[in-house]
């Protein structure tokens, strides 16, 4: 394994069992990361950003969850084949998770400090003094006067709450963290507030980070790498200049341009047709084909492989070549411009009126 | 996807629309098999107990001095009383008693509790009060307490009976049906209700109860087992049904001087009573599973 | 053009234990026919309760509503079942906005039940509620399903089609797509944008996202702690700030581009209480810009230029001071 790397995951899976049929939330993904690089993975509802994260963890919750198969590397040893005490000791020591919401991730009746000591002692043989001291050093970190040691979580805003929540993630320095939608449930101010703060222990701490969220923006602000997901896999993958500057996936390029611009005056926006797929009964070959509009018959036949279209830029695509075969442009003067086609779009969302007509297409073309 | 495959889409499609809330819950209740054994065992009770002059083999009343304590044989299969009546064929028609006092009294206290609840908690302020406090009050009297009371403040009988347990839980319905009002007025499709113009009774009755209907069956289902019980209590106390007329707690009454001699008396009604409590509580606890949007995937 | 819709003064304030709520303390505006009002603010600015008091879900505590002309702020219970006919609200959740034990047909057709439309006749009923779904975009298999059976798009435009059911002239819309995926959120601004020109709709659009208001809305309202802060054309706030909360929350939104390099304001502290709020300029304790006069009074919202209000007082009628980058800056690189 290559020395720079510190998390290499593998051909991961990972199913949930439920009543109506297999859930496929992550499927034969494989994605690396570099000691201090920053990652984001972008993806909508259902996209299975959460449960790769889970995966990493350790924590996809069985049942309903099981881990199929993949292998995730992280310093030397497969995370999925460590006992339950040795994983126990790489969860908060070496890698550290932010939820969504601050509010159900601390312990009502505990103050703050206590509860970051707490997961530092956990961890580090320390003293209960010096445990308090470090606690009292993260909150200063996260921009949170030490005075406030002794107040329980209420007493704070959501925004110092989720400061905390950081704290605790960074009290033992992990080498790696990964924060899912951290800053969703946040107002803008806040947010950037937030924001600025990760970027600071970013570089202060040279910990690497895996940012899960569905806003462009915010990677475009903290992150190095881009990871696109749809449907349980990873379907663009690169650095910031290519996903932003060279999007090359037709999905990838339909996010953007669902975007409302605050310097632009577009009128309309450009959305993608259609829904998510269903993650029980995922189309076959390329699963956004029913809402492609590059799709062709050739899409429905496998999965398509992850091609290199630029150095280390990746794109799930047929119709990518080495080169690069389409550009963002070119693309998006199709999609949906006039108002009569968005609508016929989304008057029957549903993947079999659209598959049904490009059958017809197809077999009239 | 293939033609075949949307196919197959539409099908499953099809299966899931149509299906409400209620087709998903018995779904999940299908899967639990000690809940549908329950449930079997008081559908065939209801059957008996609406069959009972069919299925019983003598009639309940019927005195026959020589055959008076025997113990079960191919003749009396439960074996016969003090009066030589045949013990099967009480508790055969016993059940109808227990069936119908327990079913209506739970009525009657869904019915007022009900009312009481959702007003309280639609309304909330100075009525909530008034009537949660009111409650309360009835609360602080134990329930048999309180049934005992009513039922030998009026004469004894099945309707009195019916009121006085009913009455007693009358509290307990109020409760569920007002913190499930709580939960359900604070979401926006209230507020959309009201934004269309739809009057308080129309919001009350057709947005508020059928959302508040799960907790209710639960709480019905283990309540019946309660007014089963209490019903044999009062009749037990000689305040509850009045011989002749077969009652399961009243036929234990019966027994109490020959329990040592002749326990078979004692038996077989209390393992009646026994089975349907048991099974009704069960039923209540598979409900209270299947209903739970929580465990919903 | 006419107007529509003109609020004055208005002002909703609650009773808690702790003292009275300002959640709305003293917002006017205006809004022409067709055109759309969007209102931006963080959370608790009061943005929600203002929807919520403008189409009478709510009693305001003082001040004026005037719809096409008329006072509408304490109208009798038939004026206020008229007016529901007029006004409607689209709702932010589409899984708690719709009851989830009546079907897509039966939500939609309530509000015609209601008011007896078509003098009642149920199959026109009907009808009118399958032409509601085409237009909203809902295929017309879907009237039998219930909405835990549908995505949250296609629940919003269940949510959609019951406000049009009564063919208003006005909707407030609370916070519509916040709770939809990206490519789903493209999809119902658009059809709520062709809605409005076929209809000739007139919206308040109350979001906390920036770049959303700003694409759907002709007029921007900029609101904190129940008071309007800033007031102008949408194209124009993004342009020019005149107040320095604007300033701070335009400099706020991260910009999904790469390359650019901007600085941005670091707001400190947090809102301050909307409990009994001091007669004093509201932001005053976080504002960069902050004299000793934004401690001792309220300022009041003025005209600067070209329909731009801003209640600051830096700002004097007339004349735009252009506000200067605060110290407390950071710059964001997005590399």
């Amino acid at each position: 394994m290559n020395e720079n790397k510190l998390l290499e995951i593998k051909n991961l899976t990972i199913q949930y069992k439920t009543d109506n049929g297999l859930v496929h939330a992550v499927n034969d993904l494989s994605l690396s990361l570099k000691k201090g690089e920053s990652l984001g993975l972008v993806g909508e509802t259902g996209a299975g950003k959460t449960t790769t994260a889970l995966g990493i963890m350790n924590l996809v919750p069985d049942p309903p969850g099981i881990i199929i198969g993949g292998e995730i590397q992280f310093e030397g040893s497969d995370l999925l084949k460590l006992s339950k005490q040795n994983m126990r000791k790489v969860r908060g020591e070496k890698i550290s998770m932010v939820f969504q919401d601050p509010m159900t991730s601390l312990n009502p009746v505990m103050t703050v400090g206590k509860q970051i000591a707490e997961s530092v002692r956990i961890h580090e043989t320390l003293s209960r003094k010096e445990a308090e001291q470090r606690a009292v050093d993260v909150l200063e970190m996260v921009g949170i006067p030490g005075e406030r040691f002794n107040e329980y979580p209420h007493q704070f805003s959501g925004g110092m709450r989720q400061r905390v929540v950081i704290a605790i993630a960074l009290a033992c320095r992990p080498d790696l963290l990964i924060a899912d939608e951290p800053t969703t449930a946040l107002d803008v101010t806040i947010q950037a507030q937030v924001l600025d703060l990760i970027a600071n222990l970013k570089k202060e701490q040279q910990s690497s980070l895996i940012m899960i969220t569905h806003d462009l923006g915010v990677v475009a602000e903290v992150c190095e790498k881009v990871a696109i997901m749809y449907a349980g896999r990873l379907i663009e993958y690169g650095t910031l200049d290519d996903i932003y500057n060279h999007t090359r996936h037709p999905y990838s390029i339909g996010l953007f341009s669902s975007i409302p611009s605050i310097d632009g005056d577009e009128e309309r926006l450009r959305p993608i047709p259609g829904l998510m797929p269903d993650p029980i009964n995922l189309p076959k070959g390329c699963s956004f084909w029913p809402r492609c509009n590059r799709a062709t018959e050739n899409c429905k036949r496998a999965v398509p492989a992850l091609i290199e279209s630029d150095p280390d830029h990746w794109v799930r695509c047929i119709h990518i070549d080495k080169a690069g075969f389409f550009e963002k442009n070119a693309v998006s003067k199709k999609t949906d411009t006039s108002r009569n086609e968005s609508i016929t779009h989304t008057k029957d969302t549903d993947v079999e009126i659209d598959s049904s007509k490009l059958e017809e297409s197809l077999a009239s073309g | 996807m293939s033609i075949t495959n949307s196919k197959n889409r539409k099908a499953t499609k099809h299966q899931v629309s149509g299906t409400g809330y209620w087709a998903n819950a018995w779904f999940r209740l299908k899967k639990n098999k000690g809940a549908m054994l329950s449930l079997a065992v008081i559908i065939l009770m209801v059957v008996i107990a609406i069959l009972a002059d069919v299925v019983s083999p003598y009639p309940y009343d019927l005195q026959n001095a020589d055959h008076a304590f025997q113990i079960p044989s191919t003749q009396h299969l439960l074996g016969t009383d003090n009066f030589g009546r045949d013990i099967l064929s009480r508790i055969i028609h016993g059940s109808r008693i227990s069936l119908l006092v327990g079913f209506s009294s739970i009525i009657f206290a869904i019915i007022l509790g009900g009312l009481l609840g959702a007003l309280s908690g639609y309304y909330a302020g100075k009525v909530d009060n008034i009537i949660m406090r009111s409650m309360d009050i009835l609360m602080a009297i134990p329930g048999m307490l309180l049934a005992i009371t009513l039922a030998a403040a009026f004469e004894p009988g099945l309707n009195n009976v019916i009121i006085a347990i009913g009455v007693a839980e009358v509290p307990i319905y109020a409760r569920v049906i007002r913190s499930s009002v709580l939960t359900i007025k604070g979401q926006e499709f209230i507020e959309a209700a009201e934004s269309i113009g739809a009057s308080d009774t129309r919001i009350i009755l057709r947005h508020i109860l059928p959302n508040c209907m799960a907790p209710i069956i639960v709480q019905a289902t283990l309540g019946m087992a309660g007014a089963i019980l209490s019903v044999a209590a009062l009749s037990f106390l000689g305040l509850g049904i009045q011989p002749p007329t077969p009652e399961w707690g009243s036929m234990l009454a019966n027994v109490r001087q020959h329990l040592l001699t002749y326990p078979h008396m004692a038996l077989f009604p209390g393992l009646a009573i026994m089975i349907t409590i048991f099974a009704l509580n069960i039923l209540g606890d598979g409900l209270r599973d299947a209903l739970d949007p929580r465990l919903k995937n | 053009m006419s107007t529509l819709l003109e609020v004055r003064d208005l002002k909703k304030y609650f009773k808690t234990p702790s003292g009275t709520v300002h959640a709305v303390d003293g917002v006017s505006f205006s809004i022409e026919e067709g055109k759309t009002l969007g209102v931006v603010g963080e959370s608790g600015c009061g943005k929600s309760t203002l929807g919520r008091t403008v189409i009478r879900l709510l009693q305001p505590t003082a001040g004026a509503i005037l719809y096409d002309g008329r006072d509408i702020s304490s109208p009798s219970k038939e004026e206020l079942k008229a007016l529901r006919r007029e006004m409607q609200m689209i709702f932010q959740d589409p899984f708690s906005s719709l009851n989830p034990r009546m079907t897509v047909k039966d939500t939609i057709l309530e509000p015609m039940e209601i008011h007896r439309l078509y003098d009642g006749d149920r199959t026109k009923q009907s009808e009118s509620v399958l032409d509601l779904m085409d237009t909203v975009g809902l295929a017309r298999r879907l009237a039998d399903s219930y909405p835990h059976e549908l995505d949250g798009g296609r629940r919003q435009r269940i949510g959609i089609a019951r406000a049009l059911a009564l063919e208003p002239r006005f909707i407030v819309c609370d916070e519509p797509v916040s709770a939809l995926d990206v490519s789903i959120q493209a999809q119902i601004l658009n059809l709520m944008q062709d809605l409005q020109e076929e209809k000739n709709l007139t919206y308040i659009f109350i979001t906390h996202d920036l770049s959303v208001v700003k694409h759907i809305s002709d007029k921007i309202c900029v609101m904190y702690l129940g008071q309007v802060v800033e007031m102008c054309h949408s194209k124009t706030l993004f342009k020019q700030q005149y107040h320095p909360y604007s300033q701070a929350l335009l400099s706020a939104i991260p910009l999904p581009k790469v390359g650019v390099t901007r600085k941005r304001i670091l707001l400190r502290g947090e809102i301050s209480s909307p409990i009994d709020p001091k007669p004093i300029c509201r932001f005053a304790s976080r504002c960069p810009h902050a004299k000793p006069i934004c401690f001792e009074k309220e300022p009041n919202l003025v005209h600067v230029k070209d329909q731009h209000y801003v209640a600051c007082h830096l700002q004097k009628e007339g004349q735009p001071y252009e506000l200067p980058l605060p110290e407390d800056t950071v710059e964001i690189e997005n590399k």
